[in-house]
């Protein structure tokens, strides 16, 4: 049986000005059912842009997507709508991406209207239904996305991105503008439903707590390219790439007894528009030498752990 | 206690709209010691904010009312002097970092000039001083000041950041009140400013109240921390008291919904419900609807605060029966 979704060597580049900004570059991956891809980096790596192309809010620039082993990568209209069916999306910002104008219940019911397979009937029980799973009360059904909370409206864009059934979710930063008590209990809803209709997810984030928390499967993101990739228990405890250490260095723990050697990276990202062939980390890495500026390639040094870094093996036998 | 910077008595704020009143301060006390660092965490809407503001008398009133309470910053009482008097001490005992670079500095103003300008301002220097001043407080903050004459358009959300903590640190500040200096930014870039506001306070002696709602940066940089939940201060106490004793039931529940690296567990532990509306807000205690273990005199009365260890305060009937 094929994979839910697999991803081969997707690039998506943009024209400007300066030159082309190479927002994604070379992108592999594949999911399977139920499971969750964390997919972390810095603003600006192109985290967003991977989960945008992958549902065709974007098109490529090259590569492909398999979703059930079927090609989408240049779908027709056609294609495209049966496609989304299975693929949606929760947005980060659950005040932006609701509209100010329509009722809760009228932003759940529009995916179901739209698909045409149910009566208006069918459509209302439905609509119940979906609030009902995700801990809406009944109450809200007609009020509007001003009159409630964050937590509220982002259950709302759940129950939208649930409404059709889909297999498959992008997540883009689901949490990130929620309190800690608030995000404890969106991630939960996910995590059951997950359970219960066997979802995937591709959660795409910069807390890395909340990525190990929920992920099978963590990719680290640099500049458009995956630097690292592996399971994630694996990554936060043997990560590889000097960029994954350093990240992992920079979450301030709540422990007050266990503080921890930071890795200070010096700098911020450069520019992806028109990158150097070589590592595109190379700048603000503590390791770097001259066979950094030659192209890195993705190696497997140990099983489904893969590493975009010259040094990787070098380093261990330091280490060791 | 004569080694305070600060104490705050009782603050308690309003806002008035045309609908509702919004109590959004009830009963904040505070102190703050010379070269101390303390943490004032909780959830957006407990009232942070409002008391760093009140601090800095930047409130806008109306809508903000103080109801009551005192101020006392070196031994002065804030809430008496004259808008003329405390600009005197804006900006240059006391100063803030906001928490958006992006809209805290003016666009279409040169960096540099945005720093000398606080210095003009306080100490009496010539121009060509106040510029060298303000070139040296942007080395410090590691900007090059080749970057003096450029706009903040110019500058990465990091930088800017930079550039905001160098004007607030561009007098000597006696008190520095950072409202969630780094949760616009990039965890990289956030361990960078931390290290950055570390040292800093390291060498020119500043007492800093942190405003945040993560207890990762608390655990950090802070030596006591004050827990916030609906206009009030929950729990209080040194950094050691609160991570290894956390009291108040909102303090744990806190924790809890944390996602830990080390944890192996299949769910998180969240705080049900959501915070009380400060339009609103119940008779007894204010967590009393959220809280696991509340019993019926919780929603009776307003519990006062008890010492369960020498400067550990907390606001929780159910404290003494626990232990």
């Amino acid at each position: 049986m094929p994979a839910l979704l697999e991803v081969k060597h997707l690039k998506k580049y943009f024209k400007t000005g300066g030159g082309l900004l190479h927002a994604v570059d070379d992108i592999t991956f594949t999911l399977e059912k139920g499971r969750t891809l964390g997919v972390v980096g810095e603003s600006g790596c192109g985290k967003t842009t991977l989960g945008r192309i992958i549902l065709h809010l974007l098109d490529l620039t090259d590569g492909q997507i398999l979703f059930e082993g079927k090609d989408i990568s240049n779908p027709s209209k056609k294609e495209l709508v049966k496609a989304r069916e299975q693929m949606q999306i929760i947005f980060q910002d659950p005040y932006s991406s609701l509209n100010p104008r329509m009722s809760v219940s009228e932003t759940i019911m529009e995916p179901l209207i739209l698909q045409g397979k149910l009566t208006k009937d069918e459509i209302m029980e439905e609509t119940g239904n979906l609030m009902d799973i995700v801990g809406l009360a009944e109450r809200f059904k007609n009020s509007y996305p001003h009159e409630l909370d964050g937590g509220r409206r982002q259950r709302i864009g759940v129950a939208r991105a649930l409404a059709l059934n889909p297999k498959f979710i992008v997540c883009d930063e689901p949490v990130s503008a929620l309190d800690v008590s608030i995000q404890a209990q969106i991630i939960n809803l996910m995590l059951d439903l997950q359970e219960e209709r066997g979802l995937a997810y591709m959660f795409v984030t910069h807390d890395l707590s909340v990525v190990k928390y929920i992920s099978d499967d963590i990719m680290v993101m640099y500049l458009g390219q995956m630097v690292e990739k592996a399971p994630s228990d694996e990554l936060f405890s043997h990560p590889m790439h000097p960029y994954t250490q350093a990240l992992l260095s920079a979450i301030p723990v709540p422990n007050i007894h266990n503080k921890k050697q930071r890795i200070i990276m010096q700098g911020e990202l450069t520019s992806p528009i028109n990158p150097k062939p070589g590592c595109r980390f190379m700048d603000r890495c503590r390791y770097a030498s001259p066979e950094c500026s030659e192209p890195q390639v993705l190696e497997e040094p140990l099983p489904n752990h893969f590493v975009a870094c010259c040094k990787s093996n070098q380093k261990e036998e330091e280490e060791k | 206690m004569a080694d305070n910077i600060l104490e705050i008595h009782e603050l308690a704020v309003e806002y008035h709209t045309d609908e509702a009143v919004i109590h959004a301060v009830n009963g904040v006390y505070l102190n703050v010691r010379q070269g101390e660092t303390i943490g004032l965490v909780g959830e957006t809407g407990a009232g942070k904010t409002t008391v760093a503001r009140s601090i800095m008398r930047i409130l806008q009133t109306p809508p903000a009312k103080f109801r009551g309470g005192s101020i006392f910053f070196q031994g002065q009482d804030i809430m008496t002097l004259s808008e003329k008097q405390m600009r005197k001490i804006r900006g240059d005992k006391i100063a803030m970092i906001f928490q958006d670079p992006m809209t805290a500095l003016n666009p279409i103003e040169r960096v540099g000039y945005q720093i000398a300008e606080a210095i003009a301002l306080h100490d009496k220097v010539t121009r060509a001083e106040s510029e060298k001043r303000a070139c040296d407080m942007l080395e410090t903050v590691g900007i090059p000041a080749g970057r003096y004459k450029e706009f903040p358009h110019q500058f990465s959300g990091g930088m800017k950041q930079r550039v905001v903590i160098a004007m607030a640190l561009a007098c000597n500040p006696i008190l520095l009140l950072a409202d969630e200096p780094t949760t616009a930014l990039d965890v990289t870039i956030q361990a960078q400013v931390l290290d950055m506001m570390h040292s800093l306070k390291e060498k020119l002696g500043t007492s800093v109240v942190m405003i945040t709602h993560d207890l990762g940066i608390v655990a950090e940089i802070c030596d006591s921390v004050a827990v916030v939940y609906a206009g009030e201060i929950v729990e209080y106490g040194t950094a050691e008291h609160i991570f290894d004793h956390p009291a108040h039931p909102y303090t744990v529940g806190l924790f809890n919904s944390l996602p830990k690296l080390d944890s192996t567990e299949p769910r998180l532990k969240p705080i049900k419900g959501l915070m009380p509306d400060p339009t609103s807000l119940p008779q007894g205690c204010k967590f009393y609807e959220r809280c696991p273990d509340a019993s019926e005199a919780c929603s009776a009365g307003v519990p006062a605060a008890v010492e369960v260890s020498p400067g550990h305060q907390v606001k929780c009937f159910l404290t003494g029966v626990n232990s």
